[in-house]
């Protein structure tokens, strides 16, 4: 288990009863049973305390959480007959991007998503789950096809922008965001979002831009990182908790603000010490998203999905 | 901390930089560093007349040199929810607001005319770099919207000069939802079969760049403009190294195939006029002199225009040179 920052004291707790209990193990004749029980109910009230009531900037981090489930997990979870399919055509394989066929339920679907890796080999091969323009131009060969089949578009969301390189800006980063985001609000079948990490930013609004968009509860969804906003507005990159506070980035915030659909309830202590849950959830809000749109006709998809973004923000907090 | 620094010494500065403010008579091109007289500077278009350089424009400067005659009505743009996050940095979102309307004189970084180019009509928007670094929240997306349903109401193609750091990050998340809303502006326009032409100018970047910037029928930008997602500082810091003398500028991106044509500024007006009237089927622009716009296009300037570029009724399309590069 990787601690945050603010979980220390109940890493101590827990560390505690780990030792007594490694104790009891070599000396069969101690008896810890009951101090270390103790400890443990002390550590799931603490755990409970402490994420009770997160502040933005810890939810930052528990949405970095490496040890939370990626886009991978969710995939190999939910969908059965996943075939993922690879390439733009045009230049590269990106593997930050993945997505291909898959069944939800049975049904048919096209399913895309950031993936960041889980270990130092995988992060590196994922680049951290930055995409670079073939990621998102492989994004739209995709969605092209699910419209032409008419199979839902499922998207997972969770970078923490799209990359910012040489390569990148060279073969029109901006103009692979800017089209990826066209071809979502063009989709003639129903596209549904879900958060489940990191939303960075225009990286993230081309895959988001659906007529369903649900965040896990202790994801974040943003304009810029806390700490990018810090230095620019506060000149200075330590004021990031400032920064997410005032960036409304949590799903609750944003639910309010009319910018997602719902928010899907992550196990206590964050989805990254309930993975199983996390991603049951998840698939049972996209069961229901889905459900929703159903026999909803392709004209009526795009309409409605263009004017639920051209009203967004008319009510602002005060809603 | 005390009394002379906090109090006295503002003051004094104060009395100073009162007098040399209203009379700025000179500029001095960054560039090269040569000494402009403001009407000079005013005349070129804000275009450094001995190297070329392309300096700051604002939309009313523009649009005064653009249309027929300097004549333009403003597109009505709705307002959006003031400070929709309640946000706070060092300052209250509203007092920066506040404090970049009166250094402009505007209400917001962008304004929305219609009006006729060399007879050709058009609704044209233009992002003001001045107000907020042209950054683009609620408003911006609205005016972008308004500038597109304004264009298809009228049928006329929109001409859009861009010009921005990126997204208004006062605005959180609501700035962001800009670059969905702005492309569906963009779809009007092509679902109409209007063209839509977007002029590139210094800086355009982020998620300006990564929506209507970028999803233009023909892109043209100014010379040496910066364009870009990511700006050079974040990428320098990103792959720690070097990056190439040009990168991101406007003939880079123009050998990397995002951009059409870099046009001076100087040239620009005769290059929309041409390829807007082949667009739309119109025959060539007339040229010469051309008799003073229609009444009932012409409406009057806003009383406040900025003083930088006087309006000049008789001048219409300059001849054709001979043959286009």
């Amino acid at each position: 288990m990787n601690y945050l920052e603010f979980e220390k004291p109940l890493a101590e707790i827990e560390g505690k009863a780990e030792e007594l209990r490694a104790l009891a193990r070599k000396n069969e004749e101690m008896d810890v049973e009951k101090e270390a029980a103790a400890l443990d109910r002390k550590a799931d009230t603490l755990l409970r305390d402490l994420y009770k009531d997160l502040s933005p900037w810890r939810k930052c981090q528990v949405a970095r959480h490496p040890d939370r489930p990626h886009c991978k997990d969710y995939i190999e979870a939910l969908f059965t007959e996943y075939t993922p399919l690879a390439g733009d055509r045009n230049f590269a394989d990106d593997h930050s991007v993945m997505g291909g066929l898959a069944r939800f339920n049975d049904t048919p679907v096209m399913v895309i998503g950031h993936e960041k890796g889980n270990d130092t080999k995988s992060r590196i091969e994922r680049n951290f789950g930055m995409a670079r323009p073939e990621g998102y131009r492989k994004a739209i060969r995709l969605m092209d096809m699910a419209h032409r089949f008419g199979l839902p578009v499922i998207t997972l969301v969770d970078t923490p922008g799209a990359y910012p390189g040489k390569g990148a800006e060279e073969r029109g980063q901006s103009e692979a965001i800017a089209r990826t985001t066209q071809k979502c609000l063009e989709l003639g079948a129903p596209l549904i979002a879900v958060i489940i990490g990191e939303g960075g930013s225009g990286g993230a609004v081309a895959f988001a831009t659906a007529n369903r968009i649900a965040m896990l509860e202790h994801s974040i969804y943003s304009v810029i990182s806390p700490e990018g906003c810090a230095s620019i507005l506060w000149k200075d990159a330590e004021k990031m908790r400032e920064a997410a506070e005032a960036l409304r980035l949590t799903a609750q915030d944003l639910l309010k603000l009319g910018v997602i659909d719902r928010i899907v309830k992550e196990p206590v202590g964050g989805a990254q010490r309930g993975a199983r849950e996390a991603i049951d959830a998840v698939g049972k809000a996209i069961e229901a998203m889905l459900k929703e749109l159903s026999g909803k006709k392709p004209e009526a998809l795009i309409k409605d999905r263009r004017q639920k973004f051209l009203d967004m923000g008319s009510k602002g907090l005060a809603a | 901390m005390n009394w002379i620094s906090n109090y006295v010494r503002p003051k004094i500065n104060s009395l100073f930089s009162r007098r040399e403010v209203p009379e700025n008579l000179w500029t001095k091109c960054p560039e090269c560093g040569t000494m402009l007289f403001h009407r000079e500077l005013a005349d070129n278009l804000n275009v450094c007349t001995s190297c070329d350089h392309h300096m700051g424009i604002t939309p009313r400067a523009r649009f005064h040199a653009l249309f027929d005659g300097g004549i333009f009505t403003e597109v009505k743009v709705p307002e959006p929810v003031i400070d929709p996050l309640q946000f706070r940095d060092q300052k209250k979102y509203p007092d920066r607001m506040r404090g970049a309307q009166k250094a402009t004189g505007e209400k917001e970084a962008m304004l929305v005319a219609e009006g006729e180019i060399a007879r050709t009509p058009v609704v044209v928007a233009a992002q003001d770099f001045s107000f907020m670094a042209g950054s683009m929240g609620m408003y911006v997306g609205n005016a972008i919207i308004a500038a597109a349903q304004r264009a298809v109401a009228l049928k006329r193609p929109l001409v859009l000069f861009s010009a921005a750091g990126g997204a208004r990050m006062q605005e959180g998340i609501l700035s962001l939802m800009q670059m969905p809303r702005t492309t569906v502006a963009v779809q009007m326009l092509k679902e109409a079969g209007l063209p839509y032409i977007v002029v590139l100018t210094h800086p355009t970047t982020g998620g300006v760049t990564a929506s209507y910037a970028m999803l233009g029928d023909v892109h043209i930008a100014e010379p040496n403009a910066l364009i870009c997602f990511a700006g050079p500082r974040v990428i320098e810091q990103t792959i720690r190294e070097k990056l190439p003398e040009g990168f991101q500028r406007a003939e880079y991106l123009l050998d990397h195939g995002m951009l059409d044509r870099v046009t001076h500024r100087k040239k620009l007006r005769e290059e929309l006029v041409t390829v807007l009237r082949m667009l739309t089927g119109q025959p060539p622009a007339v040229k010469g002199d051309l008799p003073a716009p229609k009444p009932e296009v012409a409406a009057m300037p806003a009383p406040e225009a900025a003083p930088a570029v006087v309006p000049e009724p008789a001048k219409a399309v300059e001849p054709k040179p001979a043959a286009k590069p």
